[in-house]
């Protein structure tokens, strides 16, 4: 277990405000694209990039690395942008999201940007994945390797079926170096999930299927890495964490709005959140 | 007669045309396949959903136990799991019945096999309607269509069980998503250890003179064209019979060149007209070399329960029913 020094905690909180500034520009220069998700997952992305995973951005293909393999595609821009920040490629490129060339696809495509290790989109198939590659693992180094497993899932997509195949297969195999990471916001695309169809209890699903559930608060750098530290050494399961976000996190008018899920800002509701985000970096440097 | 019009090269089974031909079903060889593939290269591991045995992976599993996975009921997860499988550098190859994958998974098999460009081995058993009694539900006919459709995608049909194990072979060497297609039932061996097979090379198992129609046939329907084509030439109408067995990539310079000394072509598959081995051939000469064609398939119609000799019969998937189609198709020539 390694504990966040109070030093570590402000410069991811600065890391991710700045990451989510990226994600408004890109969002608006795009003109399409999912904002909610994107923000209400900044913070998560941030600690694994800057402090969780072991990869290195220069070397994309570093067969040791961990493996993040983002289940809900559509939330990329964060991805991007968390990826452009900690070195994979020029921030510039940022801009380049969802247009005709770009190695930024719509949602990702593995083989147009190096560090992308599965392309994603289409919901509830990335737990499969990464159950598959965890297993692929385990076959090759037994319980010696030290390369963990760590799947990114929105709550909307544990509605599909496969979800739960992947689940029961995980459970069945005692998958130790699998790591989903749930990101409970409450909304998918018609409305709230609790609506459209329950998720709940979401914990007792997954401890059905002989998983460690553990519950953070998806905005809290020291919940979420103390989590991360206590799944990792859980010996004889897989390990889930429901992180609990609020989506559009970081602006007050995208917060908890499922209207916010696949729309990008428009140029005016993007200055007044670049904005509002430039002030919540200055609150956040005045307590240096 | 037909001996001797039989191309020599290719080794064929002497006794294809024998009552008493040897019988063996095609997934068989897939099995004995697929064990070789395991001791060829360590990186082979298979997926399997509930059908060890009748896909033939129990062989497999027995000596491999450690890179057999069982995933339960579950096609989607079988697809998936296998690409990330092959995300780590294995070579899965996963099975069920082709009505379940790439039937039900067919999204998962696009997206994270094929659009993600993963070494994954699709073997979808007990296709067509030899399945028999289990009836409609469990004959595939669309297996075909939905695979060839999809980039990067390898479609292969095996006519035999021999050709089936060279196919698995094949598909464990080749870098990309294949899907291979096998039957239920047993079927005469046409082909012997010594023929060749080569992914996107057609075998052009007799070849005429001067044909006046050309048969182009896949999977258990070879061998209802050579018999087709036995009685043809016996009533001295000669003609030519290629085994497709890879339907993507297609032999497309085979194809053109044999169909332009023919002038017309009759497909034959256990599988819908739509979209399948007849389709794909008509792609190709639309374009490069137009001529008459007959689809002898299943019509746009679901199989049921019966004998394979009485869907064979009733689906008009027979020799009798590719003679006919020859007759049609070089009566259309001569317009």
């Amino acid at each position: 277990m390694i504990y966040l020094t109070d030093d570590k905690v402000k410069y991811l909180e600065q890391m991710a405000n700045e990451i989510r500034q990226l994600v408004i520009n890109m969002l608006m220069t795009a003109g399409s694209g999912h904002t909610a998700g994107s923000l209400g997952m900044a913070d998560i992305m941030t600690i694994l990039f800057f402090d969780i995973l072991k990869h290195n951005p220069q070397d994309p293909a570093w067969p040791e690395r961990d493996r993040l393999i983002l289940s809900n595609g559509h939330i990329c821009p964060v991805l991007y942008a968390t990826m452009a920040k900690v070195g994979y490629f020029p921030i510039t490129e940022l801009e380049s999201l969802r247009q005709f060339g770009s190695r930024l696809q719509g949602h990702p495509q593995r083989e147009y940007l190096p560090g992308l290790e599965t392309s994603s989109g289409p919901l509830g198939s990335g737990l499969s994945q990464a159950v598959g590659m965890a297993l692929a693992d385990r076959m090759d180094s037994g319980r010696s390797s030290d390369r963990f497993f760590y799947c990114l899932l929105s709550d909307g997509e544990i509605q599909s079926g496969q979800t739960f195949e992947a689940m029961m297969l995980a459970g069945k195999e005692k998958l130790h170096n699998l790591i989903a990471i749930v990101d409970r916001n409450n909304i998918q695309i018609d409305g709230f999930t609790e609506e459209v169809m329950p998720l709940e209890p979401l914990t007792s699903k997954f401890k059905a299927f002989n998983w460690q559930t553990i519950v953070v608060n998806g905005h809290n750098f020291e919940e979420i890495n103390d989590a991360i530290w206590q799944a990792k050494s859980i010996f004889g399961q897989p390990a889930v964490i429901i992180a609990n976000t609020i989506p559009g996190k970081g602006v007050r008018d995208f917060e908890w709005k499922f209207e916010w899920h696949g729309k990008p800002p428009s140029t005016k509701e993007g200055k007044e959140a670049l904005k509002e985000l430039r002030t919540m970096w200055g609150k956040l440097k005045g307590n240096e | 007669m037909i001996m001797e019009s039989l191309n020599h090269q290719l080794k064929l089974n002497p006794q294809i045309f024998e009552l008493s031909v040897k019988q063996q079903a095609i997934r068989d060889g897939f099995g004995e396949g697929l064990v070789i593939a395991g001791e060829n290269d360590n990186q082979v591991v298979t997926v399997c959903s509930d059908l060890s045995e009748s896909t033939r992976v129990d062989k497999f599993a027995e000596k491999f136990p450690n890179r057999f996975i069982q995933v339960g009921v579950a096609e989607q997860n079988l697809a998936s799991v296998a690409s990330g499988l092959a995300a780590m550098g294995k070579i899965p190859f996963i099975t069920s019945y082709a009505i379940f994958s790439p039937g039900r998974n067919w999204e998962q098999i696009r997206t994270t096999i094929c659009y993600n460009n993963q070494n994954v081995k699709i073997v979808g058993s007990h296709a067509g309607v030899s399945v028999g009694p289990d009836g409609g539900s469990h004959q595939a006919l669309e297996d075909i269509a939905i695979t060839r459709v999809i980039p990067r995608m390898t479609v292969l049909v095996p006519t035999d069980a021999e050709e089936a194990k060279k196919a698995t072979l094949a598909a464990a060497k080749i870098k990309g998503p294949v899907y291979l297609r096998l039957a239920r039932h047993k079927t005469p061996i046409i082909t012997t250890s010594e023929t060749p097979f080569v992914i996107s090379q057609a075998n052009v198992l007799i070849e005429s003179l001067n044909p006046e129609a050309l048969i182009i046939a896949c999977g258990p329907m070879v061998w209802q064209a050579l018999m087709a084509a036995k009685t043809l030439l016996a009533e001295g109408l000669s003609v030519t019979v290629v085994n497709c067995h890879s339907i993507k990539p297609i032999d497309s310079k085979t194809i053109v060149k044999l169909a332009s000394q023919a002038g017309a072509v009759v497909t034959a598959e256990e599988h819908q007209i739509i979209g399948g081995l007849g389709s794909a051939v008509a792609e190709i000469l639309a374009l490069e070399h137009p001529v008459p064609m007959e689809f002898v398939g299943v019509d746009d119609k679901f199989g049921q329960s019966g004998t394979p000799a009485e869907l064979f019969d009733h689906y008009s998937l027979t020799a009798k029913d590719i003679i006919r189609a020859v007759r049609r198709v070089i009566k259309r020539k001569n317009i």
